[in-house]
């Protein structure tokens, strides 16, 4: 079924298939060098690329600003700095103040490092869920893989972003009372549940594109000789999940993870900007950017600063997503 | 025959699936904490009776059988909270008609941009038109919505003072025209250039060079026209993308259109509202795909429908 075009679930593109063993060393055997693992070879080319390389750059400069930059500030994400209010960005606060008094700059450091939270979290939530799922379903074959992807089909073709609202906010109290209630969930508390919830509710619904991948890949990989001599020889299926599928997919699980995170980012930017995030006094790039939308006839810079920094970092993950998959897998370059 | 049985189990599975979505969200909608009449100023006996007038005192399984039975009979109720009375059906299309004409309008934009753009970008590869599509295309697509909404509005409304902030006034669709064009733009601006850069690489084309066609008819007949087919049968998911993306839009241009609607009906809990809205867009969303598979499937046979 066709992806609903504007979802944000990851694309499957047709026509991947596992490379050939000696693909790799007739291209070294060319340039006459010594022999070169798959990932020597990827990180080559990865290299070779230089817009993915500066992406990579951007992202890593955004966590150290994220998670190195609220320790250098004197001030914290939710102190309110009596006579500082309104502030235009300033020596002592250089993205400025909010009404309430709080530093905007480590507000943005915090927000980033949300978002980056809820990105990569999310993403291994679906690369758990879905990898499991498709091997599974392309394991087992027969009625259980129709019955197995007709579900993911549904969930392909559902409007998602409908039921992320609704979702979110089915599970936003009960999942408070939770975390407040039951002892061995306090650690979460810290985390807050606004943010559970998001990584709930993204790993309910985003899942399916990384089982179809898994799966696509598992069902060709599962006719090679070498699995069904490790089959006669009595593997378990579990062994051969381990040992032989999900080491030769991890090529597409990883490209498909990474353009995960920008898309997962999105979707807490737009669950904030609807006002059902993070919950104060919490920030992300997300609430900060829409808090400041109704002001921003009169202070723009309060939109800029956080605006800017969710578009640079999802702009960063999508250039790098895209050369990391050209590089782990150069059969399928989009030319 | 083959085709009509495999397009007569996409539609099974299309009304399959809506149905899954009706039932879902009717639950999900059920479990938010909350009601309709919880935050109006009414006493505690009142809002029981309206309770009790609605139905929504029963258990929920009723309330669905109702709701479904209803919904059968083309029933959607009336709304409780938002236009207090009004029949759901006369909501949605008239809201709709107003995302349907700022929908339009957008598509029509990101036609006229994103393909040509595509084109240029994939006939002059790796030159300077090209990087300029390829970077601008990425920006697009990687910025969210209410940021080029709030930067059109900052630019355009506040400082140069050319557009006006709402809807209503002349020249007030034109930003939020912008804002719905400019994903669908980017993205077929991207999916144009990759389909044109296969098609270059197709040998007849190479034999039509070699036959010594001229090079125009090669590139404007020949490679653009099948270039293209691709990308035409991506027009209907594109255009219900656009009809019901404009939650972020509406919201931020105060445009009485469905997204708006459907974000507000979920802050009021008015039930009736939210399920018609969901039915609505999911109906939409799931028949435009449905549309583009079989549309697949007839210009381009060698694609299957698996």
């Amino acid at each position: 079924m066709m992806r609903n075009l504007l979802s944000m679930q990851v694309e499957v593109r047709p026509g991947f298939e596992p490379l050939a063993a000696d693909y790799f060393k007739d291209k070294e055997e060319q340039a006459g060098t010594e022999e070169i693992g798959f990932w020597k070879a990827s990180w080559r080319r990865l290299r070779e690329n230089k817009i993915a390389m500066a992406a990579l750059f951007v992202i890593l400069a955004i966590v150290i600003f994220a998670v190195v930059g609220p320790m250098i500030v004197p001030y914290a994400y939710d102190q309110q700095v009596r006579g500082d209010e309104n502030l235009a960005p300033c020596l002592r606060h250089p993205f400025g103040t909010d009404r309430l008094g709080r530093d905007l700059l480590v507000r943005c450091m915090i927000g980033s490092r949300i978002s980056l939270t809820v990105g990569v979290v999310s993403a291994v939530i679906v690369l758990v869920i879905g990898s499991i799922y498709g091997a599974i379903s392309g394991l087992a074959g027969g009625k259980t893989d129709t019955i197995m992807m007709r579900i993911v089909d549904i969930f392909y073709s559902v409007p998602e972003i409908l039921l992320i609202v609704v979702i979110k906010l089915v599970i936003d109290k009960p999942l408070d009372n939770l975390v407040q209630s039951v002892a061995f969930f306090h650690p979460l508390q810290k985390i807050g549940s606004g943010l559970i919830a998001i990584f709930i509710v993204y790993g309910c619904l985003y899942w399916v594109g990384m089982a179809r991948i898994v799966r696509g890949q598992v069902l060709q990989l599962k006719e090679m000789e070498y699995v069904t001599a490790s089959r006669a020889l009595g593997a378990s299926k579990g062994w051969l999940i381990r040992e032989h599928l999900l080491p030769n997919c991890i090529g597409q699980i990883i490209a498909t993870v990474m353009l995960q995170i920008p898309s997962a980012i999105f979707t807490e930017a737009f669950l904030s900007f609807l006002g059902i995030g993070v919950s104060a006094p919490m920030a992300s790039l997300g609430s900060l950017t829409s808090d400041a939308l109704g002001s921003i006839s009169v202070t723009p810079y309060r939109m800029a600063f956080p605006a800017a920094l969710i578009s640079l970092i999802i702009l960063a993950f999508n250039l790098f997503g895209d050369g990391l998959r050209d590089a782990l897998d150069p059969k399928m370059e989009e030319c | 025959m083959e085709l009509f049985r495999k397009i007569a189990k996409r539609a099974f599975l299309a009304v399959f699936s809506l149905f899954v979505i009706v039932t879902v969200t009717f639950f999900l909608m059920n479990l938010v904490p909350g009601g309709p009449f919880v935050t109006e100023k009414a006493p505690k006996a009142a809002q029981v009776a309206l309770k009790a007038k609605y139905g929504l005192d029963k258990p929920v399984y009723i309330q669905y059988f109702r709701y479904i039975g209803a919904l059968l009979h083309g029933d959607m109720g009336i709304s409780y909270v938002l236009q207090k009375g009004r029949g759901i059906t006369g909501i949605v299309t008239q809201s709709f008609l107003v995302s349907l004409q700022l929908g339009l309008k957008a598509l029509v934009v990101a036609i006229l941009v994103g393909i040509p753009a595509g084109c240029i970008a994939g006939l002059w590869k790796d030159k300077a038109p090209d990087g300029v599509v390829r970077v601008v295309s990425a920006i697009g697509i990687s910025v969210p919505g209410y940021v080029i909404a709030a930067v059109l509005m900052a630019v355009l409304s506040v400082q140069l003072k050319i557009l006006p902030t709402s809807y209503n006034r002349p020249g007030g669709s034109v930003m939020p025209i912008i804002v719905l064009a400019l994903y669908p733009a980017c993205y077929l601006s991207r999916l144009t250039r990759a389909s044109i850069l296969e098609v270059l690489n197709q040998d007849y084309l190479r034999t039509e060079r070699a036959k010594g066609m001229n090079e125009f008819v090669v590139i404007f007949i020949h490679a653009l026209k099948n270039s293209l087919i691709p990308i035409i049968t991506y027009l209907g998911p594109l255009t219900a993308a656009v009809l019901t993306g404009g939650f972020v839009a509406e919201s931020v241009f105060n445009v009485p259109g469905l997204g708006r609607y459907f974000v507000s009906a979920i802050g009021a809990r008015d039930y009736t509202l939210i399920m018609g809205t969901t039915i609505f867009y999911a109906a939409l969303i799931i028949a435009m795909n449905l549309v583009c598979d079989i549309l697949y499937q007839i210009v381009d046979p060698r694609i299957k429908l698996d």
